[in-house]
């Protein structure tokens, strides 16, 4: 066991159908980007999930930092007027 | 020629379905958990292709039969796949060798299928075609990563492939049953696809930095029904369940 390498992790992204945009689904492993699509097919898309995939090697991700939280996110918290709640969606306008 | 084709239909069926007998034997047991996975799936397309094929022939015999019979209650004898889908996982390079030497078959069996004059082949062959090509994609990936990895890993791969070569020329065979619906222009002649297999197969083992054994005595008998020793095993694990509780439903 000592020899044993762990795969690099993968960032598996979805689309569930057309016209909406990828999400995140999960990670998994796999030596490489081709085997990330096949691992993700196999892992995230059997009971017919998705239309389209794509991975990232989740090292090539830059992450915010949890310790900069405060000055990151709480400025916004007290700017309620941001938020397009104060006129009425149309019901034909999807998604938003 | 009710009987011929219903012959026809096991040969066919039998390799799904022992292939995928094999592979569910690998169910929590596989590498890592996203080849587990894309192992079972693989067994579980095959099971539906077999689905396909028990139910035509059931109801092409004149006896009163389901498709579980046919799966569950044959005797060794009555099983007519070729050598090579009922040889052990043994391990992963054996349970991938094994997987891309089928998968290369199959895709071309799949692939003239669909020119049949039977409806029912035509649209079991159409459907199953992209499973299979998935399949042989995997396999092939594989294939590729093994043997142009490690050194052990090329190795490794490099003897299932040598181990399991002498079951490939079995896949082009043909039993009597398979020659009278040959003529009827239903069946698929496979003589005529070794060529083409070979090219393949070799030109994958090529890219993957191994190398093509050289053999001249091939191992045959599965289609007749004459199996290896590693089927009795294999089936009583199968045939358990609805040999014990006969009738048995989920």
């Amino acid at each position: 066991m000592e020899n044993k390498k762990e795969w690099p992790l993968w960032e598996i992204f979805v689309r569930s159908k057309n016209g909406l945009e990828h999400r995140h689904f999960g990670s998994l492993h796999a030596t490489d980007a081709e085997m990330a699509l096949e691992n993700a097919r196999d892992v995230y898309t059997r009971r017919s999930e998705g239309v389209s995939i794509w991975v990232v090697e989740s090292s090539n991700i830059t992450a915010s930092n949890p310790d900069h939280n405060g000055e990151l996110f709480e400025p916004a918290q007290d700017k309620v007027y941001r938020h397009p709640t104060f006129y009425d969606l149309p019901d034909e306008v999807k998604h938003m | 020629m009710n009987n011929n084709f219903i012959k026809y239909l096991y040969g066919i069926a039998d390799n799904s379905l022992i292939l995928g007998q094999r592979l569910g034997e690998l169910t929590g047991h596989a590498p890592s958990l996203e080849v587990d996975i894309a192992l079972t799936n693989i067994s579980l397309d095959l099971f539906g292709q077999v689905r396909s094929y028990f139910q035509y022939a059931a109801q092409l015999s004149e006896d009163d039969i389901t498709e579980d019979d046919l799966a569950f209650l044959r005797t060794e004898r009555e099983y007519l796949n070729v050598l090579l889908v009922e040889q052990p996982n043994t391990d992963f390079a054996y349970t991938i060798a094994r997987q891309f030497l089928f998968d290369h078959f199959h895709m071309l069996l799949m692939t003239e299928m669909q020119k049949s004059k039977d409806e029912t082949l035509v649209a079991i062959a159409k459907k199953s075609i992209k499973e299979v090509s998935y399949h042989k994609r995997f396999s092939s990936d594989w294939i590729k990563r093994l043997g142009d990895g490690t050194e052990e890993s090329k190795q490794r791969i490099q003897k299932a492939v040598n181990d399991l070569w002498r079951f490939t020329d079995e896949l082009f065979h043909t039993t009597e049953a398979d020659e009278a619906m040959i003529k009827e222009g239903i069946a698929v002649d496979v003589k005529m696809l070794k060529d083409v297999y070979y090219k393949n197969v070799n030109e994958v083992l090529e890219t993957a930095t191994l190398e093509v054994p050289e053999l001249k005595y091939f191992q045959k008998g599965g289609k007749e029904g004459i199996h290896s020793e590693h089927m009795g095993f294999l089936l009583n694990d199968m045939q358990y369940m609805q040999r014990t509780y006969p009738g048995m439903k989920w």
